[in-house]
Parts: C-alpha cells; sequence; structure tokens
C-alpha cells in the first residue's frame, strides 16, 4: 500500500477539528507505515502487517459481551455505549475534539487524524475514584477492515488515586489504535491494567503517555494474548522529584501472533525509580519484541532504573527480540538491565508429573510461575481476577 | 505387588542396567544397596518413568499392570511415589498449592473428589507438625532456599501427604544430619501397612537402622547380585562392596 491512499476511506473534513487531522493525516501520507527501514519498528513491520487491508471508518455496531460489575464505560468500536456503561461524574467523553499532533509518531498521527471519541477522566485533588473499568469491544464484519482510533485522557489531581482496568476484546478484522494521555499530579497514583484480548484477526497499536509529577506513582501491567499483530507503546515521563513507575508486561502468543512491548522511561527529575518486568511465553511461530529505553536526564541524579526482559520458548520456531537501551546524563544513577531466553525445564515438568500432574497442567503451572514476578505488583483483586482468567483460558485453548 | 523381570535399560546408548530381577511382595520394604555407579538412581528413574533412559529389555509390572506403558503422572496415580534425590526448585509455585495440585490430580484420575482448600491444609498443617518442620514450608516456592535436609524433608511431607502404595526412596539420606535421618524415617515407617511397599535405594547403611527392611538386595554393575535379610546390610557395612561384582 503506498502512503497516499491510507486514509482514502475516511472523510476527515466531516470530522470536527478538521486542521490538526489534514496536519495529521498528511504527516501520515508523507511516510506511509512504518516497515522495518524505521529503527522504532524495525522488529515490527506495520506495513507489512496492514498489506492487502483497505481501512475504513469503523461502523457503528453491537457486540454482546459479559461486562464486569461496578463503575465501567464501554466502547464499541471507538464509540461511548451509554445504554451499558455505569460512569461516575468524574468520567466525561472526548467528544470529537481533535488531539494534540506534537509527539509520538505515525501511528498516533492516524489516531490524530481519525480519533472522534475516547474517555476523559478527571480526578479532583485528593479525589479517591476507586477501580473504573474501561471495556472496548470492536467488530470488523465487513469488506473493509475498520480504523478504530479512540483518544482517551485520564488526569489525576494531586493526590488523587485511580485503579483502571481496561479490556479490548472483538471479533474479525480491525484495527484498535488506542492513544492514551495520562497525567499525574503530585503524589497522585493510577493502577493502569491492561488486557489486551483481541480478536485473532485484529491488529492492535496502543500508545500511552503518561507524565508523572512529583511523589505520584504510575503503576502498569499489560497482558498481550491476543491480535495477531499487536504492539504496546509506552512513553513515561518523571517530571517531579521521588515519582516512580512500574511498566510490567506479559506476552502470551503462539501460532504466527507478533506481540511487541516498547517503553520509552524518561527521568527528567531526581530521586525517581523505574522498574519493568517483561515477560513473553511464546509457543508454535510467535514472535515477540521488546523494546526498552532508559532516558536518565543530567539532573536525575539518584535515579534508580531496573529493567528486566525474559523470554520463554515453547517450541523451536518461536523468536523474541529484544533491545534494551540505556541513556544516561547524570553521574550518581543506579541503572541495570538483564535479559534471558529459556525453555521450560525438563526437570521441574518431571518433578511435577511423577506427583501426579498431567504434563498440560505441569506446564501451564511453570509457564504461570515464570509469570509470577511480571504480575506481582497487580494486587488489586479484581484486576488480579480478570489476568488470571486471561492466562487460564490461554493455556486451555491449546498453546 | 512389584514385580521386575529381566529389566535392561540404556542411556545414550550405554547400558546401565543388565537384567535385574526383583519382586517386592505388598507390605514389605526392600532396601537396594550398592556402590556409586551401579545404576540404582537409574532404576528408580526408569521406575518412574524420567526421559532419557531407554528400556531395552524386560518387563516391570505393578499390581498386575505394565508400569512402563504408563506416563509418570499415570504411575503417581497408580499409586507409586519417587522421593528425589536431588529435589527440584520450583520459583514461584507455592509449596502447599504444588501438593494440593498433585492431590487433587491423583484424587481425579482415580475418580474421587477433590480436596478443598481448607480441608487441605488441615491435614497438610498436621502432616508439617508430624515431621517437625517449620510452619512456614507449606507457604515458601518449593524446595526454593531450603537446605539439603529440609528438601529431603519435604519429599517425605508430599509422600505423607500423597500417600503412594509404592515409595521408591533414591538416597533420600543423602546429606542429611542424624536428627533429620530419624525424622524421614519416621515419616516413611508411618505409612508402613500390608498396602504399603518401599524400594529403598541407598549407599548405606544408617537409614537402614531407622528404616528396618524386609530384604536387602546388592546392585552392582547393572544387576542383583546378592539377595538377603536386613542382616546381609550390616555385613556389607563391615566388609564392603568389594568382590561383589564377581559374584
Amino acid at each position: 500500500m503506498s502512503g497516499t491512499d491510507l486514509l482514502d476511506g475516511f472523510d476527515l473534513a466531516a470530522l470536527p477539528g478538521a486542521s490538526a487531522r489534514e496536519a495529521a493525516s498528511a504527516r501520515l501520507r508523507a511516510g506511509g507505515w512504518p516497515t522495518r527501514r524505521d529503527e522504532a519498528w524495525h522488529y515490527t513491520d506495520l506495513a507489512a502487517g496492514l498489506r492487502g487491508f483497505a481501512l475504513g471508518p469503523a461502523p457503528a455496531v453491537e457486540v454482546a459481551a459479559e461486562l464486569p460489575e461496578g463503575q465501567r464505560v464501554v466502547f464499541v468500536n471507538g464509540r461511548f455505549d451509554a445504554a451499558r456503561s455505569t460512569a461516575p461524574d468524574w468520567v466525561g467523553r472526548l467528544g470529537g475534539a481533535a488531539a494534540d499532533t506534537a509527539r509520538g509518531g505515525v501511528v498516533v498521527a492516524l489516531n490524530t487524524a481519525l480519533a472522534e471519541d475516547g474517555v476523559a477522566i478527571t480526578l479532583a485533588p485528593g479525589q479517591q475514584g476507586g477501580t473504573l473499568f474501561l471495556v472496548t469491544l470492536a467488530a470488523g464484519r465487513g469488506e473493509t477492515m475498520p480504523a478504530i482510533a479512540p483518544r482517551h485522557r485520564i488526569a489525576l489531581g494531586a493526590g488523587a488515586t485511580l485503579t483502571l482496568i481496561e479490556t479490548a476484546r472483538g471479533e474479525g478484522s480491525y484495527l484498535h489504535a488506542p492513544v492514551f494521555e495520562v497525567e499525574l499530579g503530585e503524589g497522585a497514583r493510577l493502577n493502569h491494567y491492561r488486557l489486551q484480548d483481541e480478536s485473532g484477526e485484529a491488529v492492535h497499536v496502543a500508545t500511552i503517555f503518561a507524565e508523572i509529577a512529583g511523589g505520584a506513582g504510575y503503576e502498569s501491567f499489560t497482558l498481550n494474548r491476543g491480535a495477531r499483530l499487536s504492539r504496546n507503546e509506552t512513553h513515561a515521563r518523571l517530571t517531579g522529584p521521588a515519582a516512580d513507575v512500574h511498566l510490567n508486561a506479559a506476552q502470551l502468543l503462539n501460532g504466527t501472533q507478533h506481540g511487541d512491548v516498547t517503553t520509552v522511561v524518561r527521568h527528567d527529575a531526581p530521586d525517581c525509580a523505574s522498574r519493568q518486568t517483561v515477560k513473553s511465553v511464546l509457543a508454535g511461530a510467535a514472535r515477540g519484541v521488546f523494546q526498552g529505553r532508559i532516558e536518565v536526564d543530567r539532573i536525575a541524579q539518584k535515579t534508580d532504573g531496573y529493567q528486566m526482559n525474559q523470554a520463554l520458548l515453547l517450541s523451536d520456531e518461536a523468536e523474541i527480540d529484544s533491545k534494551p537501551e540505556l541513556e544516561i546524563f547524570a553521574d550518581d544513577v543506579k541503572c541495570s538491565h538483564g535479559a534471558t531466553i529459556g525453555a521450560l525445564d525438563p526437570e521441574q515438568l518431571f518433578y511435577l508429573r511423577s506427583r501426579g500432574v498431567p504434563a498440560a497442567e505441569a506446564k501451564s503451572i511453570l509457564i504461570r510461575a515464570f509469570l509470577d514476578e511480571a504480575l506481582e505488583p497487580v494486587t488489586d483483586e479484581a484486576a488480579r481476577a480478570v489476568f488470571e482468567a486471561a492466562i487460564g483460558a490461554w493455556w486451555r485453548e491449546g498453546a | 505387588m512389584l514385580e521386575i523381570k529381566g529389566l535392561t535399560a540404556t542411556i545414550d546408548g550405554k547400558e546401565i542396567l543388565r537384567g535385574i530381577d526383583l519382586t517386592v511382595p505388598e507390605g514389605e520394604i526392600h532396601a537396594i544397596m550398592g556402590p556409586n555407579g551401579a545404576g540404582k538412581s537409574t532404576l528408580s528413574y526408569v521406575l518412574s518413568g524420567r526421559e532419557g533412559y531407554e528400556v531395552t529389555g524386560g518387563s516391570v509390572t505393578y499390581n498386575g499392570a505394565d508400569l512402563l506403558a504408563m506416563e509418570p503422572e499415570e504411575r503417581a496415580a497408580a499409586g507409586v511415589f519417587l522421593a528425589f534425590q536431588y529435589p527440584v526448585e520450583l520459583p514461584g509455585v507455592g509449596n502447599a498449592n504444588f501438593i494440593r495440585t498433585a492431590l487433587n490430580a491423583i484424587r481425579r484420575a482415580r475418580g474421587e473428589a477433590e480436596l478443598d482448600a481448607v480441608q487441605f491444609l488441615k491435614e497438610a498443617r498436621a502432616a508439617v507438625t508430624a515431621l517437625k518442620m517449620p510452619d512456614d514450608m507449606l507457604k515458601r516456592n518449593v524446595n526454593v532456599g531450603f537446605s539439603g535436609g529440609e528438601k529431603k524433608r519435604n519429599e517425605v511431607l508430599q509422600m505423607a501427604l500423597l500417600k503412594p502404595t509404592l515409595a521408591l526412596l533414591d538416597e533420600t539420606d543423602s546429606g542429611l544430619d542424624i536428627d533429620a535421618l530419624k525424622i524421614v524415617a519416621e515419616g516413611v515407617n508411618a505409612l508402613r501397612g500390608p498396602a504399603f511397599s518401599a524400594l529403598v535405594i541407598t549407599h548405606y547403611q544408617r537409614l537402614l537402622d531407622h528404616i528396618v527392611p524386609d530384604r536387602v538386595h546388592v546392585l552392582a554393575a547393572g544387576k542383583i547380585v546378592r539377595s538377603g535379610g536386613p542382616e546381609l546390610a550390616l555385613e556389607l557395612e563391615a566388609n564392603g562392596y568389594a568382590g561383589l561384582e564377581a559374584a
């Protein structure tokens, strides 16, 4: 597909904020989808993943789903579903306002050009938001591949807290390219838990920008198990002293799935901590990617950065590409990173089987144990339940 | 009853077991002694179904069923338990969960109802106390950070809870001090009864002071070269294994 006809299926002039959309679409048309020649996309060929698919606007559809109890916001094909949402008053919508175009690459430009809706969460200083589910449902049932590009904004005032549990599911072939803009005031805490469980024919490319003020904490865990091609790209910036960020993730992939976890953590203030534990379990001919970059500004003294990337390969054809990068300009910092690749240990398998545990169950126990370290910081019970169910289902569906 | 007839097995083409004949009737405990490299551990691994060993001849039946045709988990469900010489660490797997999963898998395979967490923990705590193990033994990850003695006691704890009818103890005494040795022996003796049999594999006689065997067999160069009563162990302790290969 050439760069010029990427957005031919869309009538951008009909959407509000046309000028920002035009600017973003011009950028997209000029560059086209990223290929392996783009350094940031060297291991994930988005152009190849979308070749042969004609993108079109996401139609209004109905998608049946079991919904979680409690506070929830439901989006279907990128549109707010008022009837099935139970949103508190601090949850608004990001109408059709076109978003900021300054940061991010081509995928963010696509979102900027197409975003029509999204959730806008605003918590006042000190406000306790409890747990909110963000349920996104999608369906691609026609000739074209719907492009679903919601823009979500989450702003927590000083000392406010929220646990956001996002589940992304769907059916058929579609592109889901959400962008999250997270802003945490001083001492605020956001637990951002994300389950990417999209349709096996879908492409999921999420971008998260998080700005974290002094003393604030951004605690995130993402589980990638759906979509034929996925990328979760997080840009976290620690802007005030003594802030902390956890960017943990796990991938459970099989068949010919491709899953990419990309992180950029920028330390722009002293005494901050960043922690990343990313675990990939790859079966069949699945391919996993981890790219993690830690940037430490010269004023960010006493930075404590940790990054661990581990892959468990369940077959000879599975593959992991791992690219850690450290860019440190301060002189008094502690930064460490590591990567391991391994297979299931036959001694451990035999030990379990010798105790009566059937081979398939023994494997699932060892895989769950492998994931444990990445899941450990997820203490919220509702989130735990979501992830445990997804991990259990992955196994039952035959990895 | 365990019946081993003419069992031969190789690892990487090298013959380790060269025709083992051995019968362990129900209710009896038999000891297998022998020098290093005689094939003692190989015998226990072949009986429990570990990969990497090729059975080239002979047969093994347990209560009439062909043991060698079963998967390791099927052997466990049939009542076979191997106490490992080197128990395996399972980081990220809690000990209580591990044992309960195993127990329930065996119960499922036998068509019995599973135990819930409360019922299981009650039994498990009682077994921990009986084995004089620290209380946190159930909470810790399986064998992770355990001392050598704790690992062996954890094997006996699993055995106590899984209640096998045929236990294979592979050098369970190695690395144990005398107090731990007595505790391990008590764990085995507690299971003794008309429906329980065991093969106690050991290099030294001292374990057999505490687990008194009905029969003692000497394994050398892949064959049983002598069999006798408990007094044979004492004789071996006094005279060593020298010369037995030729017997």
